[in-house]
């Protein structure tokens, strides 16, 4: 089962016909996704290495009743492509681009206050139901069908952290990379509370990083709610306050998204958090040991 | 992206807010020049990077030419070392010279993004020309913040309100509220990520007048904004950060003697973190990104060589997009003309990794080649301590 995309999602991809957007099409659809078209404004009615274009959203909707969208626009013209995934009844956006405006995403996010849409992202890696279906651009080889539940504010840290856990027999039922900027659509409780529901998800390893109090309110969040284990990592440790660490949301302001605070309060809330990022599955194991 | 104080007033003054007449200087000369214009006690602000510059003697006060003249022939002197700067400090190579204001009171306002409601949000208080986090921590109540609903936006009723919370009162209060919505005018249409003015004040006659100003520009809106590429000051960045800007690496410098190179950057902050752990302290942040081209990683990879602090280097690659054979060409590209002679360790996993071992392989570089993180970081460790011995 997993969260979010399973084998009979129907996905088109917003700027396929871009060099990105064309070969992570092509990588998802190798995976076993169905990716069922994409869009470029100006190039409907094309077609590109078996893949339908449509000059908008709504069309392509209309055409394929597509409910998920894999949008690889560049930044400029990024929060137009999600409102206008919102606006043609996408149920998914998974934004992969990164360097977005914050400007743009706090009009996108008062917006998708009222839409029924789910955004994941931006500036992640996406959504992978291992063994059913991706929608992103992480290599799917790594990953193993499974009960772990893995939602993560980084990219290639979640494929070492997935290879770990694969190799040490712990299987994913769903990773999602809600990404590293300062405002994202879904946050850590959002996906925690559907892996809370999903009947594949058996345990949930979570990562993050400074900057920010997400994983602060996640924790009191599990502690409250959650009944099943959780481990964690947090990035970010030696981190110079003041300096943005390449994701734009991984800065310590005013005292404030330190490494350490993140750690001890999830400790506080019962969450297992690995010492260092060779220890993931092995403090994945310690929580589900616990229980 | 950072700016100074005096760029950030002239922006301020662009929209119609009051700031004390100024001027920017880049010597003593023209500092005296400067004073004599403005014919009254003036004070000499040194310009850079960093806050914290009344306390670390980077303001000063003159009361007359030969004494503004010698001020900033000291101050042009030296390397700045505050709160912020780190122990290297920052060279002074403006100055803004300003006008002294008769101050009656003073406050704080602020606009910045707060991420948990995902809106910006104004702070004000009056308790200005203090830090705003002590503020926060000692005296909660006398700050003042407005969450901005970006639909609706800073209306005039909210700004008076606020102006009313800082005790303002009669014609103030409008003036306050003007100002409040012309800034959120300057962050909007500036894209900054953050606005402060500490302090605000309120002068003798009755004027409001940003005494101090801190802008910092959203990095990723920089494209809207061709003009702002000219405001950098390259003499307040690390020779090392220009150079990685050029390649649009997200490069920071920090005080160990591994060099790093690491695709991602929640990969790159962990394999920092557990370097630091195993007693082999990093020399640098480098994220080479998703998708990088063979000249962006030999670029990388030449800015790490050419720190003079590196003792050894540690690669560390999760290959997705980014593939490994990209990385070994780009390694080998850069250390074609002078062989380093330090010990290097390259961990790569992931798409195309048999290509990328066979070419470091073929290279004849003197690499060790490793397919985990774990055994990455003992090994260059292990290389480091052996060193030291030697």
């Amino acid at each position: 089962m997993g969260i979010l995309i399973d084998k009979n999602s129907k996905i088109i991809v917003q700027g396929i016909t871009g060099k990105s957007g064309l070969l992570h099409a092509r990588q998802c659809r190798d995976y076993g996704s169905q990716i069922v078209g994409g869009v470029t404004p100006g190039k409907g009615g094309t077609s590109l290495e078996g893949f339908t274009v449509f000059d908008s959203v709504a069309e392509a909707v209309a055409q394929t009743n597509a409910t998920v969208s894999m949008i690889l626009v560049p930044a400029p013209w990024a929060a137009d492509a999600i409102f206008e995934a919102a606006e043609a009844g996408i149920k998914l956006a998974v934004c992969i681009t990164e360097g977005i405006p914050v400007r743009d995403m706090v009009m996108v996010k008062r917006y998708l206050q009222h839409s029924k849409m789910r955004l994941v992202g931006p500036n992640c890696p996406g959504v992978i139901t291992p063994g059913e279906c991706e929608v992103g651009i992480m290599p799917g080889n790594i990953h193993k069908k499974g009960n772990i539940g893995v939602v993560s504010r980084s990219g290639t840290l979640t494929y070492e952290a997935v290879k770990q856990l694969s190799d040490a027999g712990l299987g994913q039922s769903t990773c999602v990379g809600i990404g590293g900027d300062p405002i994202i659509g879904m946050d850590f409780i959002d996906v925690l509370k559907l892996f809370a529901k999903d009947t594949d998800t058996k345990g949930v390893f979570i990562i993050g990083e400074i900057g920010g109090d997400a994983e602060e309110l996640a924790a009191q969040w599990i502690k409250e709610n959650l009944k099943k284990p959780v481990a964690a990592f947090i990035a970010g440790r030696t981190a110079p306050p003041g300096k943005r660490m390449g994701h734009a949301g991984a800065i310590i302001t005013g005292g404030k998204g330190l490494a350490v605070d993140k750690i001890r309060v999830l400790e506080e809330c019962g969450v297992v958090v690995a010492q260092n990022p060779v220890k993931i599955a092995e403090a994945m194991r310690e929580a589900l040991n616990k229980d | 992206m950072n700016i100074h104080e005096y760029q950030a007033k002239e922006i301020l003054k662009s929209y119609g807010i009051d700031v004390p007449r100024g001027c920017m200087v880049k010597s003593a000369r023209q500092t005296k020049k400067a004073f004599q214009k403005f014919g009254c006690d003036c004070v000499l602000k040194a310009q850079v990077y960093a806050g914290g510059r009344g306390k670390a003697g980077g303001i000063k006060t003159v009361r007359d030419a030969t004494q503004a003249c010698d001020t900033a022939k000291d101050l042009f002197k030296k390397r700045l070392v505050t709160v912020q700067t780190g122990t290297k400090g920052l060279a002074v190579k403006r100055l803004l010279v300003e006008e002294i204001i008769d101050v009656e009171k003073e406050y704080y306002v602020s606009l910045t993004l707060d991420r948990r409601t995902s809106r910006y949000c104004l702070i004000a208080s009056a308790q200005g020309g203090m830090d705003i986090e002590e503020v926060a921590r000692t005296s909660p109540e006398k700050i003042h913040t407005l969450y901005i609903d970006p639909i609706v936006g800073i209306k005039p009723y909210h700004a008076r309100g606020i102006s009313s919370a800082l005790g303002l009162k009669g014609k103030l209060i409008e003036d306050c509220a003007r100002l409040i919505q012309n800034l959120y005018n300057v962050l909007l249409e500036k894209d900054c990520s953050l606005l402060e003015i500490n302090p605000l004040v309120v002068s003798r006659d009755q004027r409001l007048i940003a005494m101090d100003c801190k802008i910092n520009f959203d990095d990723n809106a920089l494209f809207r904004h061709s003009d702002y590429e000219k405001m950098v000051d390259l003499s307040q960045l690390d020779p090392l950060e220009i150079e990685a800007r050029k390649f649009d690496l997200a490069y920071i410098k920090l005080d160990g003697n591994i060099g790093c190179m690491v695709n991602g950057a929640g990969l790159a902050m962990a394999t920092l973190d557990i370097l630091m752990e195993y007693g082999a302290p990093p020399a640098n942040f480098l994220d080479v990104g998703g998708g990088a081209s063979r000249e962006k990683v030999a670029a990388a990879f030449r800015i790490i060589l050419s720190d003079k602090k590196v003792r050894g280097i540690f690669v560390n690659i999760f290959g997705g997009i980014m593939r490994c054979d990209v990385i070994a060409q780009g390694i080998i590209d850069a250390t074609k003309d002078i062989a380093p002679h330090i010990p290097i360790v390259v961990r790569m996993d992931g798409s195309n990794l048999d290509e990328g071992i066979k070419l470091l392989a073929q290279s004849g570089l003197n690499v060790e080649t490793v397919d985990n993180l774990k055994s990455g970081v003992q090994k260059i460790a292990q290389m480091m301590s052996k060193k030291q011995k030697s």
